[in-house]
């Protein structure tokens, strides 16, 4: 039994993102001890560990869709790009034309949901790979949200979208509430539906899924626009938080982070397997690094750089050629 | 003609992991002599070649050529050193043209790194000229038809001064007219003193084109045979690796079993159904618990009606009927819901999921058959997975094992279950022991008896004739992709099967 | 013999580009000169350097995401040792080069030793040169220099009020480099063979890996000649620079006529589709009225049009 145990832990994909947290508090342990105070002002809760939770919750919505999109052995480039025009159309609906919260915002998720399915279809029927197809939508996306918001910053004021992306629920920002619901939301849709072991059996060997009956043009058009739809919802949040829809700083380079979270959190990038918690822990972790490099005065404009170096970690720790050389040369040591 | 051997190979060896693909085989190619080299699947052919060429390497053995030991590291050395190798894929690059493709990895280069096309494409001529069949230069591969890419690839092979050329089922994908053609080239180069292993499955290519011939069975050495007077039976005899007399006869409780099935109604029905290049005709009736094998050698047909039957592949014409009613023909997802499921011959690419679990790959079918919104729980499928682990005795640590830490057999149980599970009426069993031991092979084929004493139908499809001898009610025997004649009750036996396979049309 | 797109695959770019800048001198006076098509030239003379670069990259099957992160790094690096360190402006140019073809050859030796997916690999490396930018500077450094002077002086006139200037011509006799070295060099070949199918190239024996490396350690150099055409353009050095280009850059490859898949098409087309985004963008410049946001509006859009086309067109081949 032990040697399975061992095994077990050794190929538990949840490792990665956790000991990488576990690193990153430690180092704050030695260096940074403002990293873990919190305080409570006006009942609300303040610290650098809510902001990493707060300000990580948009990339974990995108890290969620994006989770899914992977497993099925695919990619979406674009969420940043449907971030920019989501946040730009509540916006532009809400303080151009006037129309409530709860018309502007529904209008936002169904465009944003059609968008991820407009990706999907590219891969789905015209069967373009998904970098590309991907790709069109994260050039042209930018020019869309410009085009909505006629290339202006738009300030706009509404009480639930304030809500949305500023409030506080029990001491807790409204977006963790958000975000925890949705993960919640979609661990449940998993256990309750077949979903999750179609989307596993697809990503692993599609040809397979074909034998056993699987519709896989149906699961991607889905998952792509879940991806588009969550990806939205992130935008949304982005332009609440700040009152303000920025079409061209909203989400840039969100998907290179949304992507690092699914892989950090131990979803193979080649699909198959995919673990919802962990890329959400990776979203954790990458946002813990950045507030950490910010603390000890690593300019947030230089964070790309140890980020990079993570990521290529990673994804050597996980790439068999690497571990076989590793595995030699620790062979090595322990046979002298 | 001369009869100095040109290329000896001598005791080859070679191991993956537990299975020994090559145990002990010999070839002797002479100068000038067409040499096939035959043995159904798994005989050791591929293998055999790879050794040969450097893409594998041997455990043991030796290789000579023109009496000198050679070891080449890579295809590409062995083309230097004079054996040059086709294959049934054309393996050139469809986008670059017909002179860079022969001389790519050789142009020779001036000024600047500059390429001199000129010497090119006069070498690329010569080869060419020596097949003797003209091709524009510059065209595109991808614009050529499949024949003359072949040609393209021979002039690439002969373009070193080759000794021996290796032709891998050359003519696999090529017409009546096209395998003339490439005979008509095979004979020049004969002519011209160079020694040819020729590798196929069509028998009559054999005997038409082949001076001698080595047969391999399971990794090992069988005989050289002289193709003059060599009759198709002995050949058989040779390839199937036993003598008429030993040849098994048939269980008798399988024609009892079948007799009481006579006032039964179909269970399924296929009428006419076909697709070029696949199968010509398929007419199939099965009865609940009957099991009809499809008999044929390597490329005569018999995974494509299997995959035709199951829809993964759409039919031109015919029909299907299961229980009396018209199945949509070209949906798998479709035939699963009405209860014909196929386990196909290749688990790696058309089976498993390597990295879900036993119990996943046991329960997907299922899963499929009830759709997205009544999800199989992990209690339900623990509980699926327990029973077939028990009942097909699947060695594995548990249903939470990774299938693909599973030895193939037990692979192959895990498959089988996943279409059990899914309650099949008629289910389509391709080369259903394929590459698993003989203990595992066993409890296959009881399985396979009691499936059908339970009222399952099945259409069978084994390289292994004595398998289907012991398994099947009926036989039907295919050539050439189409059903020249059917075997049933006492008549089942090896011997027979092989003397219709036989047996000129 | 009857007229195809699939023997003409640069139909298609060719015929956009005649029809949009038939159309802008149409309704455009003064549009139809040397001077608007000298302009083409020498502002996209850095996207065309790239797209040169890039598009031997996507000729062996690869993608770079790496490449305007790259340039918009090699301009701070250039400016900061011209005018922080006071090195000679060739040292620094020939520093920022190295920079730029090793950090391309270490990518490519990641994605070809460890069988990283190439997307996943140049996206980190797009991470990376960005952070180093402002690791090197995070303000903008004005260039102000005698050799710059000297180069930004130098121009030839090809008619009347129509300059090519020195980052145009680098451009085009780079463009006839790439030709070259595709078509005449056995590393051009190779790069073809590559994308056209790895295993049958190695089966041919032709060094794969190194081609792989190769490939990556060129656009790198593209990337960073590019970046210092940039400088040249912009007589400054900004680690914003360049986001973003990427995706111009590859459409630019797309639109003329390189097949994603690999293989396929070669320096002649990107040089068309470089000319078919800088007209776009020239018209936008010319009429004044357009949104900002009409520029990547339409670079998608053209972007899904020749994709869908070039799907079309291998879709056809496959059938027939």
């Amino acid at each position: 039994m032990s040697t399975v145990s061992k095994r077990n832990w050794r190929e538990n994909p949840l490792i990665w993102p956790t000991a990488g947290l576990a690193l990153v508090v430690a180092f704050n342990l030695f260096f940074g001890a403002e990293f873990f105070s919190i305080s409570i002002q006006d009942g609300h809760l303040y610290g650098n560990l809510v902001d990493i939770l707060s300000q990580g919750a948009r990339v974990m919505l995108l890290s969620l869709g994006m989770t899914l999109v992977i497993a099925t052995g695919g990619v979406d480039l674009s969420v940043g790009a449907v971030m920019a025009i989501a946040g730009a159309l509540v916006a532009a609906l809400v303080e151009r034309a006037g129309l409530g919260f709860f018309v502007a915002f529904p209008a936002a998720m169904a465009v944003s949901m059609l968008l991820g399915v407009f990706n999907g279809s590219l891969v789905v029927f015209a069967r373009i790979q998904p970098i590309i197809a991907t790709l069109i939508l994260m050039v042209a996306g930018r020019g869309v949200a410009q085009l909505i918001t006629t290339s202006d910053v738009i300030i706009f004021e509404d009480p639930v979208l304030e809500f949305m992306g500023q409030g506080y629920l029990l001491g807790i920002p409204f977006s963790l509430w958000l975000v925890a619901a949705i993960f919640v939301g979609m661990v449940l849709l998993i256990r309750k539906t077949a979903i999750g072991l179609l989307i596993e059996a697809v990503g692993d060997n599609e040809n397979a899924s074909r034998f056993s009956g699987i519709n896989a043009s149906q699961l991607k058009l889905i998952v792509y626009g879940v991806c588009g739809l969550l990806a939205g919802l992130a935008g949304v949040l982005e332009a609440a938080s700040l009152s303000a829809a920025d079409p061209i700083k909203s989400g840039e380079l969100r998907e290179l982070d949304a992507i690092f979270a699914v892989v950090i959190g131990g979803t193979a990038l080649t699909g198959g397997r995919f673990l919802l918690l962990g890329s959400i822990l990776g979203a954790i972790l990458l946002q813990a690094l950045t507030v950490t490099l910010y603390n000890v005065g690593v300019p947030a404009a230089v964070a790309p750089v140890p980020k990079a170096i993570v990521i290529v970690a990673v994804c050597l720790l996980q790439a068999p050629r690497f571990r076989t050389q590793i595995s030699k040369i620790v062979g090595l040591r322990r046979g002298k | 003609m001369t009869t100095e051997t040109i290329l000896r190979v001598t005791g080859l060896r070679k191991q993956f992991g537990p299975v020994k693909a090559l145990d002990g085989v010999s070839l002797e190619v002479r100068a000038g002599e067409i040499h096939s080299l035959l043995g159904e699947n798994g005989a050791g052919k591929s293998t055999t070649i790879k050794c040969i060429t450097g893409a594998y390497k041997a455990d043991a053995g030796e290789v000579l050529l023109d009496g000198v030991a050679i070891s080449p590291q890579s295809p590409r050395e062995a083309e230097q050193l004079g054996i040059g190798t086709v294959y049934q894929e054309v393996n050139l690059l469809p986008n670059l043209s017909v002179v860079e493709n022969i001389a790519l990895g050789r142009m020779k280069t001036g000024f600047l790194g500059r390429i001199d096309w000129k010497h090119s494409r006069v070498r690329a001529k010569a080869a060419l000229d020596k097949l003797g069949v003209s091709i524009d230069l510059d065209e595109k591969l991808s614009a050529l038809p499949v024949a003359l890419q072949q040609m393209v690839a021979l002039a690439r092979a002969l373009d070193v001064d080759s000794k021996v050329l290796i032709l891998d089922e050359p003519t696999a994908s090529l017409d009546e007219k096209e395998v003339e053609s490439l005979f008509q080239v095979m004979n020049r180069l004969r002519e011209s003193g160079i020694g040819i292993v020729f590798i196929t499955h069509f028998l009559e290519q054999v005997f038409r084109m082949s001076d001698r011939m080595t047969i391999l069975r399971n990794g090992k050495y069988v005989a050289t045979r002289e193709a003059k007077g060599l009759s198709r039976e002995a050949l058989l005899q040779d390839m199937l690796g036993k003598a008429f007399e030993e040849m098994q006869g048939r269980p008798g409780n399988l024609n009892t079993f079948s007799e009481g099935l006579s006032g039964k109604e179909n269970r399924l029905v296929v009428n006419g159904l076909g697709a070029p290049g696949k199968i010509k005709r398929l007419d199939l009736k099965l009865k609940p618990g009957e099991v009809v094998g499809l008999a044929g050698l390597l490329g005569s047909g018999r995974t494509e009606c299997a995959r035709l039957v199951f829809g993964i592949d759409g039919a031109t014409g015919g029909s299907i009927e299961l229980d009396g009613k018209a199945i949509r023909q070209g949906h798998p997802r479709t035939s699963i819901d009405e209860g014909i499921m196929l386990a196909s011959e290749d688990r790696k690419t058309e089976g498993i999921f390597p990295n879900l679990t036993v119990r996943e790959n046991m329960v997907v079918a299922l899963q499929t058959r009830r759709g997205f919104f009544k999800p199989i729980s992990k209690e339900e499928g623990d509980r699926i997975a327990r029973k077939y682990i028990d009942a097909f005795k699947i060695k594995t640590s548990g249903p939470e094992a990774k299938i693909s830490e599973l030895s193939g057999g037990n692979q192959q149980k895990v498959l089988l279950a996943r279409w059990l599970a899914a309650e099949p009426k008629a289910l389509i069993l391709d080369e259903p022991t394929r590459g698993i031991d003989i203990g595992a092979r066993a409890e296959i084929e009881k399985l396979i008896e009691s499936l059908s004493r339970e009222g399952l139908s099945i259409l069978m499809i084994s390289s292994e004739m004595d398998e289907e001898v012991r398994c099947c009610h009926r036989v039907l025997i295919l050539r050439d992709r189409e059903v020249i004649g059917e075997l049933s009750g006492d008549d089942v036996s090896e011997s027979e099967i092989v003397k219709l396979i036989a047996a000129h049309a | 013999m009857k007229f195809s797109l699939q023997r003409n695959p640069l139909a298609a770019t060719i015929g956009v580009l005649l029809l949009l800048y038939g159309f802008a001198s149409s309704y455009y006076d003064g549009f139809f000169s040397l001077r608007i098509i000298a302009n083409l030239f020498t502002d996209s003379s850095f996207l065309g350097v790239s797209a040169l670069g890039m598009t031997v990259v996507i000729l062996s099957r690869g993608i770079d995401l790496s490449v305007g992160s790259v340039m918009g790094f090699t301009t701070v690096f250039v400016a900061h040792l011209v005018m922080v360190e006071g090195l000679p402006t060739p040292v620094a140019w020939g520093l920022a080069l190295i920079v730029g073809t090793l950090f391309g050859a270490f990518m490519g030796w990641l994605i070809v030793a460890y069988d990283l997916p190439a997307f996943l690999v140049t996206l980190a490396g797009l991470f990376f040169a960005k952070g180093m930018g402002y690791v090197v500077s995070d303000v903008s450094i004005g260039i102000r220099d005698s050799f710059y002077d000297a180069i930004l002086d130098f121009s030839i006139q090809i008619g009347p009020g129509a300059y090519l200037g020195a980052g145009a011509l680098s451009f085009i006799v780079f463009f006839f480099v790439v030709l070259y070295l595709l078509k005449w060099s056995r590393f051009g070949r190779y790069v073809y063979a590559v994308g056209g199918g790895e295993d049958s190239a190695r089966l041919m024996g032709l060094p794969v890996n190194g081609v792989k490396i190769g490939v990556y350690a060129f656009n790198g150099f593209c990337s960073a000649f590019a970046g210092i055409l940039m400088t040249l353009y912009m007589s400054s050095g900004n680690p914003l620079f360049g986001v973003g280009l990427e995706l111009e850059v590859i459409a630019a490859v797309v639109v003329g006529g390189t097949l994603l898949s690999g293989g396929v098409g070669g320096a002649t087309g990107t040089l068309l589709g470089v000319l078919t985004l800088a007209l776009i963008q020239g018209i936008m410049n010319y009429d004044g009225r357009f949104l900002p946001a009409v520029r990547p509006i339409s670079v998608g859009a053209l972007l899904l049009v020749f994709i869908l086309i070039q799907r079309f067109l291998v879709r056809g081949k496959e059938e027939s």
